[in-house]
Formats: C-alpha cells, structure tokens, sequence
C-alpha cells in the first residue's frame, strides 16, 4: 500500500514554527510525543530559549527570582533545529517558505504560527527612550527594570492599570517603593473585570499605599539634562515626580510580519477556525498553516462562535496543543480548540482568577464572601445565562463556575449550596467601559464574526 | 539545576509544595502561590516530592542537566 500523505509528513516532512515562546514549545513537544519524526525548526526574535513570562512582574520584580532564570521546563526533548535571535519577516504562502530577517528562507510543509504579542510602546518615541522609561513584556525588559527597583527609585510611575500594571505596582509597594498609578479609565482591572471589581481594586491599591490616579492621562514625560525621566504630566494639570515610568498600555500583535502575505492577519491577530488552521484573507481556511496563542483569534462556541484573542498562559498552552494534534491529523482526526478562558494574578496579597468571558457579561453578582473582606466570588450574565466568573482568594470554587459556563446555566443563577450576604445575591450592572476606548488593553478581546476581518476597531461587548 | 513551571490556573492553593519544599514554593497572602522558576540541584528530591504531592498535579520540573545538549 502506498504510504499516505500524511504517513510521509509524519516520517519525513518539515515543520516550522514561527514563535519560540510558550505556544511554540509547547505544541513542538506535543508534534514529537504524537510522533513526528521529521524535521522540525524554531524560529525566534529573541536570543533565548523559552522562558515563563509570568514571573517577570511577580516572583522577578520583588527580588526572588532572576529574569535570566525562568527558562521553562520542557516536557520532552524536541530535537529541534533553533533559529533564536532572527525574526521571521515574510512568508511565501504559494511556495511555503518563511523568509527570516538575516535573509535565509525555511521551507516548510506544515507552519504554525505563534509569533504572541509585544508591549504596546509608549505612543511619543523621544519620551519613550528617556532613560527610566520601561515596558515589561520580554525577559529583558524584566532584568532593566528589577535592575533599577533594586537601586531604589525616589517613584515609579505605573501608566495603566490593568493586570501587569497591578501587579508591578503590588510588587514595589512589597519593596517599600513609592509608586503612582494613572490610570484612564476609573479604576483598575475595568477592561478586563468591569467597574465593580474594579472598585474594589481600586481600594486595594490605595489600602497597600499606592497614589492611584484614576480618570487621567499622561500626556507628556519629561527628561532631564542627561536625558533620564524625572516627571509626568498629567492630563488634570498634575505633575508626578518619578525616576522610573513603567508603561503598561496593554499589548500589539506580531502580525506586522504577515503583511502582504495574503493570511488573514493584522492588528487584531490572526483569524483562524477552531481548529487553528489560519485564514487567508479571502476568507478561506489553508490547509497547512496553523495558529496558536496569543496571536490567534479563534472562534468559540461556548461563546456564540465569537472570534476571541486571549491573552492568557493556559490558552498559550491548550491552543498549542490542539494545533500540533490537528496538524498531524487527517480532518476526521482534529479535534476544535474549545478552552474555556481562564487566568490569574496575584497582587496586594490577593489571588484573582477567571474563568469565562467576564467582558461579555452586561451584569455581575457577588455569589459567595465579601468584596470588603477581599475574598468573594462573582459571576457575570450575558442574556440569561452565565457567561464569566471572577473570584479574589476564592479560587476553590472556579472549578464549579466553570462547570456553570459550559452548561449554559441561568443568570442570574440560583444556587442553594453557596452562602449569600447582603452585598451580594442581586445582580447588578458589570459596569465595563465603553469598548471602542481601550484603556489598557482587556486580555479578551472580542472580534466579532468574519475571519478575514483587519479593521483595529472593537466590536461591542453589549449589543 | 532544575526548572520550573506551575500551571496557576490549576492551582488551588493546597499548599503542600510549600510545606515539602519551602525554599522554592512560598504562599503570598492566603492562596496564592510564588516559586523560584530555577532551584538548585540541591533540591531535587523535595521538589519531586512537592509535584507528587500536589494535589491538582500543577507543578511541571525538569532535570535540566540531563537535557543541557
Ligand atoms: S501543591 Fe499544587 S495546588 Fe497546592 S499550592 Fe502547590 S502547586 Fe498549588
């Protein structure tokens, strides 16, 4: 019998990934445990192997851990050729090669793209390379940026407050820094967990000590003489004094790579089917390219096939794995992506996790504990049913919520189990910003329906 | 020397990798978790010990000299 296509891609054929951070060894692991025993290339911008990102603003910044040490553990050897430190620049999608920016070409037979995201930059490029003036997504920046918390800063200023914008400013009150948030929306974590939870960190920041501006802008850095950062000012007439300016504006998409490339990928990600595989720009899903992580946006069933991105560790993870599944499977064999979102965080103190869609949801109810006692959970409705939960040093119950979301259970729910305080047991407004004003960034981004769509606006959480 | 990961959305704050390895799991606040990403050699045995014990098998080692090449 003569071997098939995919007997021989298996044997002898060639993949590549484009990406080698979490997604990227992930799924190269999951390509050799399920057998591939062709040749397979890692391609990444940055000069190391994988490393965890989500120290670099906890265990990192307060002085426990080195950045250089978060190199992740590997399931499996991958024997695999690495092309660390070259970014991919182009790719060949008739002639299946990705062009790499030292002007070699990698031809494959199967891609999977997981290039993440980067750090939105601070919009003014002069005040942005002020001396003091950081970002906090690569290993790297984790390094500079513990570096000079460690030589004690007069002030840091944190711009933007969501989650790595908490957290960093958690970790420098821990060291007994000064630290002002500014942050545009009304509080923190609102892009993200909506108003209400977002009052409630908002009073964690100020209990632990942090000059938390809310409502504001930044809208100049000024350097000195020797060109290092020494104030903000702000869009209220305020001006912060501050040494160090952390820039936590949410995150862009390594897309740029793509342009021209005929996928359908631009700022918003890359459109892919839930089975990873990534559309061209006509609409039409390809049959050898995949996508996983950061960079995907796939749709999602538990959530009206929405495309969703997700900036999260565990779909990171479980996207990398379904895509290395699919791309050895013939299409009987592959299997959708339907992780459910989760995420954490840990700041002041305090472990917040997440399951669901909590953007989606146009109400909240505190179902169990105090939001004054910082130990509560909450889900969140969208048209009767429930969409999201959150929960702060609750986490043992995220399980049972989650079982919630994917049973489509009621909102607002009615539960006989769990205990109820006045505070909570009614539902009220989530309380999200208006969507098409991005604050710093949500780590679920909505992006509505077609595939091939390119447009940098959002779609509506409400609607 | 050995590498670490722990899936945090797994965790629940059980607390036993603190308790068998408390130089390289340390509870922050009441159930959050931070841990040493790269522990020393030194130790091996207590951190195999911790990720057998989880209880929601979270903690993810590697050896890593064995697969420096
Ligand atoms: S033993 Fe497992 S669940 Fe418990 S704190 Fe450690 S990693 Fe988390």
């Amino acid at each position: 019998m003569p071997e098939s296509e995919l007997e021989s891609l298996k044997s002898r054929g060639r993949i590549v990934v484009v990406g080698a951070s979490l997604a990227g060894l992930r799924a190269a692991e999951t390509l050799r445990e399920k057998g591939f025993k062709g040749t397979l290339t890692m391609i990444g911008d940055e000069p190391y192997e994988p490393y965890d990102r989500p120290p670099l603003s906890k265990q990192v910044l307060l002085g426990m851990a080195r950045a250089e040490d978060t190199a992740l553990p590997r399931r499996r050897d991958i024997e695999a050729e690495w092309r660390l430190g070259v970014p991919a620049s182009g790719l060949d999608m008739a002639g299946r090669r990705v062009k790499l920016a030292d002007g070699d070409e990698v031809p494959y037979d199967r891609l999977l793209i997981a290039t993440g995201v980067r750090a939105r930059p601070w919009p003014n490029e002069a005040e942005g390379e002020l001396d003091g003036v950081f970002v906090l997504r690569t290993r790297a920046d984790g390094a500079g940026l513990a570096r000079r918390l460690e030589a004690g800063p007069r002030r840091v200023l944190v711009i933007g407050a969501g989650f790595t914008g908490s957290e960093i400013a958690s970790a420098c009150r821990e060291r007994g820094l000064e630290v002002t948030v500014a942050e545009r929306a009304d509080a923190p974590l609102v892009g993200a967990l909506g108003g209400v939870v977002g009052a409630v960190a908002a009073e964690m920041h100020r209990e632990h000590g942090v000059d938390l501006r809310t409502g504001v802008m930044v809208t100049r850095l000024e350097g000195d003489a020797g060109g290092r950062v020494r104030a903000a000012h702000l869009s209220d007439g305020a001006v912060v004094e501050c040494d160090v300016v952390v820039v936590c504006l949410g995150a862009q998409r390594n897309t740029e790579w793509l342009a021209g490339s005929g996928l359908g990928a631009g700022p918003r990600g890359i459109a892919c089917d839930a089975g990873c595989r990534a559309f061209g720009i006509t609409g039409i899903v390809t049959d050898d390219i995949y996508v996983a992580g950061d960079v995907a946006r796939s749709p999602h069933p538990l959530f009206g096939y929405q495309f969703l991105s997700l900036e999260h560790w565990g779909n990171a993870v479980s996207q990398a794995e379904t895509a290395a599944h699919n791309m050895l499977s013939d299409s009987a064999g592959r299997r959708p992506h339907i992780w459910v979102p989760a995420f954490w965080s840990s700041q002041f103190g305090v472990n917040i996790k997440s399951v669901g869609v909590p953007t989606m949801g146009t109400e909240i109810m505190i179902t169990q504990g105090s939001p004054a006692e910082r130990r509560f959970a909450g889900v969140y409705g969208y048209q009767g049913r429930i969409i999201g939960a959150v929960t702060f040093d609750n986490a043992r119950w995220l399980d049972f919520y989650q079982r919630q979301i994917e049973a489509t259970a009621p909102f607002p729910p009615e539960f006989s189990n769990v205990d109820r305080r006045p505070e909570g047991g009614r539902p009220v407004p989530a309380d999200f910003p208006d969507p098409s004003v991005p604050t710093h960034g949500p780590t679920v981004t909505l992006s509505g329906y077609s595939p091939a769509d390119r447009r940098m606006t959002f779609t509506p959480a409400r609607n | 020397m050995l590498r670490l990961v722990v899936d945090l959305n797994r965790c629940q704050g059980y607390a036993q990798c603190a308790f068998l390895a408390p130089d390289v799991f340390a509870m922050h606040g009441d159930e959050g978790l931070l841990y040493d990403p790269q522990a020393e050699a030194a130790q091996r045995e207590r951190v195999a010990q911790a990720a057998a014990a989880c209880p929601v098998q979270a903690i993810l080692v590697e050896d890593a000299e064995a697969s420096d090449a």
